[in-house]
């Protein structure tokens, strides 16, 4: 447990001068406003956290600090000195340093290669070698790491190459260090090994911003927090006085709800309705570093909520479902068959399609036309030498623009030239084409217009009326409320919650999410629940 | 420039089309009698049937390359298939006792190519099972297939003498040379197998984008192993025709650097090397472009120590015009036409 003597100790006593300090930050993307009137501030000694879901305005804060987006609006003062940087290589000069979700190193070369890198030592118009690896050394001993700075860095461990990485901020004399998403991928020793070099750094007197999806993280190694929601500055935070669910709530927002018709149609049917014959029925189905083995019955009909933060596990759990990813572990029962999905393809032949969260990558095909992009899943599944006749294509086509009021009503545009919203709808008329018997949608009305958000809400009712199983999963706890018969509750790559939508209010689903309990006390629960 | 013209200048054929008016223009002046054809004994004689007979076996490359081009990929051992194709043919016709015989010639070409079969399971398998870069896959084939072209021949030139064997490279059906027949019947099976049924749609969809493809159920691996082997397969098809043309089965140089000029007609045609939307009769129009220069480098009579630096400057030409930049500049020349004459509607209007 922590304590929070501790924090208070390096929390900046009143009258400390901010090292950075960003007001009324405003970058407009073509159409959205990413950053709205921000303000952010960073103390030397202290680690700060930036928080928000999905679209939040992180990153792009980031960016903005950073230099690799230039502000529409607003002052960036560092030390002192009103900024603007031109650069990543700008920023670095002025002492902000980024370590990236992605170790952006070079495997092939050395330990002390990499740390100096650009900033090599030189002798004789040429690299002074040994000098290279005594400074290397240095750096590293200064995180307490053992190792030798000449070996390849692509030998050492993903959390090894994370700290070389930070050794290599750190050498230009670092006043601010951000750490994106550092812990994503490491596992419970290495993120241990990662806040020892963190607190270390801390007490030496960098600022931190330290960004991850972890709350137990955040609430071990953070003095305060920052929470976007939407673009905009919810508010900063001492991360001791405020709790969780708190947290939770500022994060996720309290949307007013514009969809009333539904309402309370879904909750009826829960209570009324008999338990619907099984459709899909997952026994100790889990994946290695994803999620952890969960049981989940999906009954004909019936919707299905996956409520939870980023990287709760709520898209691993919908992959595995999909046939995206394979489940390492476990055992699936669709309609009554025991199967193994080993791909999407097996999943879609069997009628389940999962709609990914990422649209442009892993959805849309952008330089292809509507109607193609309609009737690519079937056409797949069909094979490629059994073409849906031109006739049926045309009617596929016109069907769905008409249904799902796909604007513009060209099945010939390029998809790449819809916007967000209309790209989802065409990625749904895919997999509405290929007539699904479970429907696992994850995140399909991020980032769109809420007139497109209720359209595709409707049909999501309309569809489990008519007997189609879906999984729903937003970042929005009243949509999912909305619309599910039942919500299953992940946190930390756990499913911790499997309930009835029955009475059931955004404040229980906020307290699970947080962590199962709404005490006071934040506790610093062990790292290692993820094996 | 009227809106139509307009449309037309922003087509990603425009440019290719152009460049080939040019030329065949330049021809025409240094060689008044360019686009005469004659008929002699009912076969079609002259230097446009010429242009057409020669630059087959890049077109029919082309066609293959075409197709895996879409898929994001690259074939550099087409010039070595073909090499080994017209190897195995030569050696089999040379090894049986009646060379001239028309069942002799089917074998040997069926035996070709089932080769150039293998061949292109040969590279689908590494780039599409093993997942190693469709270039690094092909360079494998590139260099070591001339290798095995020369252990077929034993390090000989197999010269054949055989009548029906020879005509691939040089007689005439319907008037038309053979190589031309060829290759207009392999556009039309590669234009009908692409576009009559789902395959040209699921090429470009995974060249576009391979995981979006990957849960869209589209089976990229199937699709690899068949645009693999279909190159190679035309790849050993130019090679018979270029081998029965020399009468010889030449291991060092049949095709050689045939895969840049198959691989500049794809992008001359205006099918990306980033893979996706492909364009066949572009890249028809992209080969006539490349055999159309060579003609027309001697017709003009450039000294032949200068003919690749002049092919190098068409081909930059017509990359430049082709190029994001140009394209941008003629779209802000179409913005500025179309403000102006709606601003002239406007003012007749009122």
């Amino acid at each position: 447990m922590t304590d929070t003597r501790e924090v208070r100790e390096h929390f900046p006593a009143d009258g400390a001068t901010p090292v950075v300090e960003m007001t009324g930050i405003s970058i407009l993307f073509p159409g959205v406003k990413a950053l709205d009137d921000v303000s952010f501030r960073l103390f030397p000694g202290e680690v700060h956290s930036l928080m928000g879901e999905n679209g939040a305005g992180k990153s792009t804060l980031i960016k903005a600090l950073t230099g690799v987006y230039p502000i529409d609006s607003g002052t960036i003062v560092v030390d002192g000195q009103p900024v603007s940087f031109t650069g990543p290589a700008a920023a670095q000069a002025a002492g902000i340093s980024t370590v990236y979700q992605e170790v952006n190193l070079l495997p092939n070369l050395s330990v002390a290669e990499n740390i100096l890198l650009g900033r090599e030592p030189r002798r004789f118009g040429g690299i002074d070698g040994r000098a290279m690896r005594r400074r290397a050394a240095e750096l590293l001993e200064g995180l307490n790491l053992d190792i030798d700075p000449g070996s390849l860095l692509g030998s050492h461990s993903l959390a090894i190459q994370q700290l070389v990485a930070i050794a290599r901020a750190i050498n230009v004399d670092s006043k601010v260090l951000i750490l994106d998403e550092p812990t994503s991928s490491l596992d419970a020793d290495e993120v241990a090994e990662l806040f020892r070099v963190i607190r270390s750094l801390r007490d030496s007197g960098v600022a931190i911003l330290f960004v991850s999806h972890f709350l137990d993280q955040i609430y071990e190694i953070t003095n305060r927090l920052t929470v976007l929601r939407n673009g905009r500055l919810v508010g900063e935070y001492l991360t001791t006085e405020l709790l969780r669910i708190d947290l939770v709530q500022k994060m996720i927002g309290k949307e007013l709800t514009t969809l009333d018709e539904i309402g309370e149609r879904a909750h009826a049917d829960a209570v009324t309705a008999d338990r619907p014959a099984d459709y899909a029925r997952a026994e100790g189905l889990g994946r290695k570093g994803a999620i952890e083995p969960f049981d989940l019955v999906i009954g004909e009909g019936e919707v299905i909520g996956l409520a939870g933060l980023l990287g709760s596990g709520r898209t691993e759990l919908a992959r595995i479902l999909g046939g995206i990813d394979r489940a390492d572990s476990g055992q699936l029962d669709i309609a009554g068959a025991r199967t193994r999905l080993r791909s999407p393809r097996q999943a879609i032949s069997r009628r389940i399609a999962y709609s990914s969260e990422n649209r442009r990558s892993e959805g849309i095909i952008d330089d292809l036309t509507v109607r193609e992009n309609i009737v690519l899943a079937l056409q797949a599944d069909r094979g490629w030498f059994r073409p849906i006749p031109k006739k049926r294509r045309e009617e596929l086509a016109q069907s769905y623009i008409q249904t799902l009021n796909i604007r513009p009503a060209n099945p010939d545009a390029l998809v790449r030239n819809l916007s967000g919203g209309n790209q989802q709808k065409v990625l749904l008329a895919r997999w509405l084409a290929i007539a699904p018997r479970l429907l696992i949608l994850d995140e399909p009305t991020r980032g769109i217009d809420i007139g497109a958000k209720a359209e595709i809400q409707k049909l999501v009712y309309t569809l489990a009326e008519n007997g189609m199983s879906v999984v729903f999963i937003s970042a929005e706890l009243e949509e999912v409320l909305r619309l599910s018969h039942r919500v299953v509750v992940l946190r930390d790559r756990r499913l911790v919650a499997d309930l009835e939508n029955d009475g059931l209010t955004v404040d229980a689903l906020l307290a699970l999410i947080a962590d199962g309990s709404v005490d006071d006390e934040a506790p610093l629960a062990p790292l290692g629940e993820s094996s | 420039m009227n809106p139509t013209l307009l449309r037309a200048v922003s087509s990603r054929l425009f440019w290719p089309i152009v460049m080939l008016v040019i030329l065949v223009a330049i021809n025409v002046v240094a060689f008044p009698d360019f686009l005469s054809i004659t008929v002699t004994d009912g076969h079609l004689f002259g230097s446009v049937i010429d242009i057409l007979r020669n630059g087959a076996p890049t077109f029919i490359i082309a066609i293959g390359m075409t197709l895996v081009i879409a898929t994001r990929g690259i074939d550099l051992s087409v010039g070595a298939v073909a090499a080994i194709s017209g190897a195995v043919a030569c050696s089999i016709l040379l090894g049986s006792p009646d060379p001239g015989a028309v069942g002799t010639v089917i074998v040997a070409v069926a035996a070709a190519l089932v080769t150039s079969l293998v061949l292109g399971l040969w590279n689908g398998f590494l780039v599409s099972v093993i997942g190693i870069q469709p270039i690094i896959a092909t360079l494998v084939l590139m260099t070591a297939g001339r290798g095995v072209a020369m252990l077929i021949t034993e390090g000989q030139i197999l010269t054949v003498d055989s009548a029906p064997f020879k005509s691939l490279g040089s007689g005439f059906l319907l008037g038309m040379p053979v190589a031309v027949v060829i290759g207009a019947a392999i556009f039309v099976v590669a234009a009908l197998l692409t576009r009559r049924t789902a395959l040209g749609m699921l090429i470009e969809s995974v060249g576009i984008n391979p995981e979006a493809s990957r849960q869209a159920g589209v089976r990229a691996r199937v699709l690899l192993f068949a645009v693999y082997t279909f190159c190679a397969l035309s790849a050993g098809i130019a090679g018979l025709i270029l081998t029965a043309n020399q009468t010889a089965a030449d291991s060092n140089n049949t095709g050689l650097f045939i895969e840049l000029d198959a691989i500049l007609a794809v992008v001359i045609g205006g099918t990306s090397l980033a893979g996706g939307r492909y364009s066949l009769a572009g890249t028809l129009v992209g080969a006539l472009v490349i055999q159309t220069l060579v003609t027309t480098v001697y017709t003009v009579g450039i000294p032949p120590i200068v003919t690749m630096v002049f092919k190098a400057a068409v081909v930059t030409a017509v990359c430049l015009l082709q190029s994001p930049a140009t394209s941008a500049a003629v779209g802000r020349l179409r913005y500025r036409i179309s403000a102006r004459t709606s601003r002239v509607k406007e003012a007749a209007a009122s």
